[in-house]
């Protein structure tokens, strides 16, 4: 997973240390590219064409669909659905700030002073990856439950009467509630977040800490002025790996939420797989991605790490 | 006053290790209760000890089906999108052509697409194309989503080899498929095992395209799935474990061989 974030996608590719070993044929590199392109192009690329022409078209399952230009599917499912954008956007968002908060100590940990320990505890973040997450999350169910002692811990604490007046749980309950779809955002996505971050911090000269203690910087100041800013690429490549499938997962609100916590994803789900109604599910699929790449793009020009994602 | 000092001085470790055990909780209620024996169709709530899943972890009807399905298509996936894969990082790393950016851009969007929108558009393709869902589409789909991770494993680690060695190879006289058996692959191979394992655990594990592109045809992630909905049965439980220990002592002993061989060389 750590190889994912190291190489950067958007950047000029730093030339190789010199030229290849001998000029082979000029077309060389075009077969090489030729049937991985070919696959990109044909199961990825002209898909969304094909979803951009199903999202204009008008029928019905019976009678067949027609490209009518038909614009107002737009309009229709953002006049529809916009709840279920705004609660994705609002629950992705808040899971990233979470996975941010929860994942930099362990990174810090993992970089600076894990010592020996650090490969164990690298193996022991991502190896629940090999384990289903639908199954873990699934265990979420178990841990969240309404006699578990969590909701019994949190009912004694009286915390759970802060969240519900802030609205994100209901009574005396987790499951079903905001709270258990962004705890599972949360937990599905960390490693996301945990290994950029790690990667970025791990290339942070150890002298530098040291030179900033001899010049009289307390840890956190060390930390504010040094350590921070030395691994923004790790977090805005964390905070995008993180955000991004959060907003269009629909698994975690399924399992650990009710009607009232759907997001866009659960809609697309149903719109595609029991309604059958192609256009619309096509429309909001399109507006989700178009969002999100909106987004991105502005996130990357804020933070002026255009070369680093 | 002592007290709160050391609690200061080991904060980062503290709240790092809360976190890792806020993401080793799941594994372990899995783990506790694949040896539950549950009261009805759900296994969400302990009732008493028993070994009965782990005995016969094929009890349950299409479990052990869907689980070698995912198994064999995670296989073809990893094969597949190895192989594109590998060909693509190389051309990336070691020729200059034209349209770089553009190939550089279409390999990193898959990458930052939510995986219901490929899956959807995916679907309108094979929905226009009148194509049978089902083992070939859902082969399709993983082989798909798996290629980026495979090129940028790999163009990782082509980027720090030092083509020195093919020159030095070649100026012994050795052909140029010698050459790329005997050296260049050797030196790329942690690379492309580490793609294909990420791309193994990525399609073993996929659900969200799957359920799109997958028709009728159950792996083991739909039937996780389908299970939440009818009844969880306990020997879900039992893979789910056995997966997480696969995983870890595959990984450690990957590290033991490693280390070893450091120490051989030096």
């Amino acid at each position: 997973m750590t190889t994912v974030t190291d190489a950067p996608p958007l950047a000029p590719t730093p030339a190789p240390k010199e030229r290849p070993p001998r000029r082979r044929g000029r077309l060389t590199p075009y077969w090489l590219l030729l049937p991985g392109l070919l696959w990109l192009v044909v199961f990825f690329a002209l898909p969304m064409v094909y979803q951009a022409s199903t999202s204009v078209q008008t029928g019905s399952l019976e009678e067949g669909y027609q490209v009518t230009w038909h614009f107002a599917t737009y309009w229709d499912a953002v006049a529809d659905y916009w709840p279920q954008f705004l609660r994705s956007i609002a629950y992705a968002g808040t899971a990233t700030v979470l996975c941010l908060l929860l994942g930099y100590p362990l990174a810090y940990l993992i970089a600076f002073r894990a010592g020996r320990w650090r490969n164990l505890i690298l193996i022991l973040v991502v190896a629940p990856f090999f384990t289903s997450f639908l199954i873990r999350t699934l265990a979420w169910k178990t841990i969240l439950a309404d006699s578990g002692p969590v909701v019994g811990a949190l009912n004694t604490l009286h915390v759970l009467d802060v969240t519900s007046w802030l609205g994100i749980t209901a009574g005396d309950r987790v499951l079903a509630t905001p709270l258990a779809v962004i705890c599972g955002l949360t937990y599905n996505f960390l490693p996301f977040m945990i290994l950029p971050l790690y990667t970025s911090l791990e290339r942070i000269d150890g002298r530098l800490h040291e030179a900033a203690g001899d010049l009289y910087a307390r840890p956190f100041t060390t930390f504010r002025k040094v350590t921070f800013p030395l691994s923004m690429p790790g977090v805005v490549s964390g905070t995008l790996l993180t955000f991004i499938p959060a907003s269009g997962d629909y698994v975690n609100a399924d399992l650990l939420g009710s009607t009232d916590t759907r997001m866009v994803g659960n809609v697309i789900q149903t719109q595609f797989l029991r309604i059958l109604d192609y256009p619309t599910a096509a429309a909001l699929s399109f507006i989700l991605m178009a969002g999100i790449l909106a987004i991105v793009t502005l996130y990357i020009r804020k933070s002026g790490t255009e070369d680093l994602v | 006053m002592a007290l709160l000092r050391w609690f200061k001085s080991r904060l980062v470790v503290i709240a790092g290790l809360l976190t890792l055990g806020y993401l080793l909780l799941p594994n372990i209620v899995v783990t506790v209760f694949s040896f539950n024996n549950p009261k009805g169709r759900f296994n969400y709530e302990w009732q008493q000890f028993s070994t009965d899943a782990w005995t016969d972890p094929c009890g349950v009807a299409d479990l052990c089906g869907s689980l070698s399905l995912s198994l064999q298509i995670a296989a073809w996936a990893t094969l597949g999108a190895t192989a594109l894969g590998t060909m693509i990082a190389f051309a990336l790393v070691r020729y200059r052509f034209r349209a770089r950016g553009a190939v550089n851009s279409l390999i990193f969007l898959p990458m930052a697409m939510p995986e219901v929108v490929m899956a959807a558009s995916l679907l309108t393709l094979f929905l226009n194309l009148g194509a049978q869902l089902g083992f070939w589409t859902i082969l399709i789909a993983h082989i798909m989503f798996c290629l980026s991770f495979v090129v940028t494993a790999v163009k990782a680690r082509v980027m720090s080899m030092d083509p020195r060695l093919e020159q030095a190879a070649q100026d012994l006289y050795a052909g140029p498929v010698q050459t790329f058996l005997r050296v260049t692959l050797p030196i790329a191979a942690p690379g492309i095992a580490a793609g294909a394992l990420l791309a193994f655990a990525l399609s073993f594990d996929d659900f969200i395209i799957t359920n799109f592109n997958a028709g009728s045809t159950v792996t083991f992630p739909m039937f996780v799935w389908g299970s939440a909905q009818r009844g969880t049965p306990v020997q879900i439980n039992v893979i789910g474990t056995a997966m997480f220990l696969l995983a870890v002592l595959f990984v450690l002993a990957g590290i033991v061989m490693g280390n070893r061989r450091n120490r051989q060389k030096a």
